[in-house]
């Protein structure tokens, strides 16, 4: 074991950080926009679309999002679709979270006691009004802690976009493994950072829920 | 230039994808074993024991699962061992089920009343014993929709070890795809493999989930 090089990879180690922070805040943004307007159409949309994004689920949630990856970033410019790597990823990541994440925030809005809804619409609220301002609030506090583990996972499985050379945290262990030599050393420092960025992520997650969405949340 | 069928790229794939099944089996396998050995610490009386279990679960469900592929690859030959990507992928991946099987688990039998303990205190039955006849036996019963659940996600993850160089069924459509170009079929056929893979066992696990009775 030898750590002589650490010094001199600090910098290159906090970029590929950064990247993956930067991929991880985009994916929970966007997957959390998706699953909403996924799991809402799932409920109240027409049949057509109701298939639909179960067809979506059953997909994304019995395939590796290893070969989702290359299937989006390989695939689809033979369709006509190129996209950057960092573009790929973002995409294939924000699809993949809201497979799952679809699922959790249904499950959520199935726990809003119906006469919620059968209140607000009394009081003369309008049926999209009812659903952002009384039911989905009581939803995603229902499910936040569901949601929490599902980024954590995601940013776990964000090493694997390094595949398509996109330059985030496990590239830069790559790039750095094969100008040092020191492959066990490397990744053994790299395997620390993602430890230490998953326990930040899941605290900074807790505490920002608690303080959007109130007391209650664990 | 050599011309592929479609026939060729699916032989092809469903050669490499008895591989993902035998690495699927045997992690789950092994999985289960050293699993049961991380229970026993994590559910013990003494209070370092369960720590350890934890810190070990903890340490497994807080790292990408590259990152342990990695490290089972580059770091057992420091040890001396000579390694192939067959034999890091097993180990990676039968350490990294053992965590999350232990988990499962765990809540299993968290979920059993304390009663139950007793009961079995009462009835004469020293610790092992009451394991073995009337605690796990009951928290493997509630836990197998998830369990089945961690299956699916273990032949899911196989995908990974195409990385370390394991010849499965994502490295070989790598392969086919260089020779081919045609990435659209090719990972597009993949993805149906596996999905013909997992699908029959996620609809097990949903049905097995639908028939636990609600505590």
């Amino acid at each position: 074991m030898a750590f002589g090089w650490l010094p001199g990879a600090v910098g290159d180690i906090a970029h590929g950080a950064a990247t993956t922070i930067l991929l991880i805040a985009v994916t929970t943004l966007a997957g959390t926009l998706l699953s909403i307007l996924g799991a809402a159409g799932r409920r109240s949309g027409p049949a057509l679309l109701r298939r639909a994004i179960a067809l979506y689920v059953e997909v994304m949630r019995n395939t590796p999002f290893l070969v989702q990856l290359f299937f989006i970033f390989f695939g689809l410019p033979s369709l006509g679709i190129r996209l950057d790597p960092i573009l790929a990823a973002m995409l294939a990541m924000t699809l993949n979270m809201a497979a799952y994440t679809i699922e959790i925030v249904g499950a959520g809005l199935d726990a809003v006691p119906q006469g919620q809804t059968e209140a607000a619409l009394a009081l003369g609220l309008r049926p999209r009004q009812v659903f952002i301002k009384i039911v989905l609030p009581q939803a995603l506090k229902i499910i936040y802690p569901a949601l929490t583990s599902q980024i954590v996972i995601m940013m776990l499985e964000s090493a694997v976009v390094s595949q398509i050379a996109v330059r985030e945290l496990t590239y830069e262990a790559d790039m750095l493994q094969a100008r040092t030599f020191r492959s066990f050393e490397t990744y053994f420092v790299v395997t620390l950072v993602y430890l230490l960025m998953s326990m930040a992520l899941r605290r900074l997650l807790v505490s920002g829920g608690r303080r959007a969405l109130g007391a209650g949340v664990s | 230039m050599i011309e592929f069928t479609l026939w060729d790229i699916v032989r092809n794939l469903l050669l490499a994808a008895r591989w993902t099944v035998l690495l699927s089996l045997a992690a789950f396998i092994g999985g289960a074993l050293v699993g049961m050995a991380v229970l026993f610490f994590r559910i013990a009386k003494n209070k370092w024991s369960r720590r350890i279990a934890s810190g070990y679960i903890a340490l497994f469900q807080g790292t990408p699962l590259l990152m342990q592929l990695f490290l089972m690859f580059f770091g057992l030959p420091m040890l001396g061992l000579r390694i192939e990507p067959w034999t890091a992928a097993v180990l990676g991946l039968t350490f990294f089920a053992s965590a999350y099987l232990a988990e499962i688990w765990r809540s299993g039998v968290d979920a059993l009343p304390l009663g139950q303990w007793d009961a079995g205190a009462s009835l004469g039955l020293h610790y092992l014993q009451e394991l073995r006849l009337i605690i796990l036996p009951q928290a493997f019963a509630i836990t197998r929709a998830p369990t089945v659940g961690f299956l699916v996600q273990l032949i899911k993850s196989t995908a990974l070890t195409s990385i370390i160089g394991f010849e499965e069924l994502v490295r070989t459509s790598n392969a086919i795809n260089n020779a081919t170009f045609e990435p659209f079929k090719v990972y597009g056929l993949v993805a149906l493999i596996f999905f013909v893979l997992c699908f029959p066992l996620t609809q097990y696990a949903r049905r097995l989930e639908q028939r636990t009775p609600a505590r």
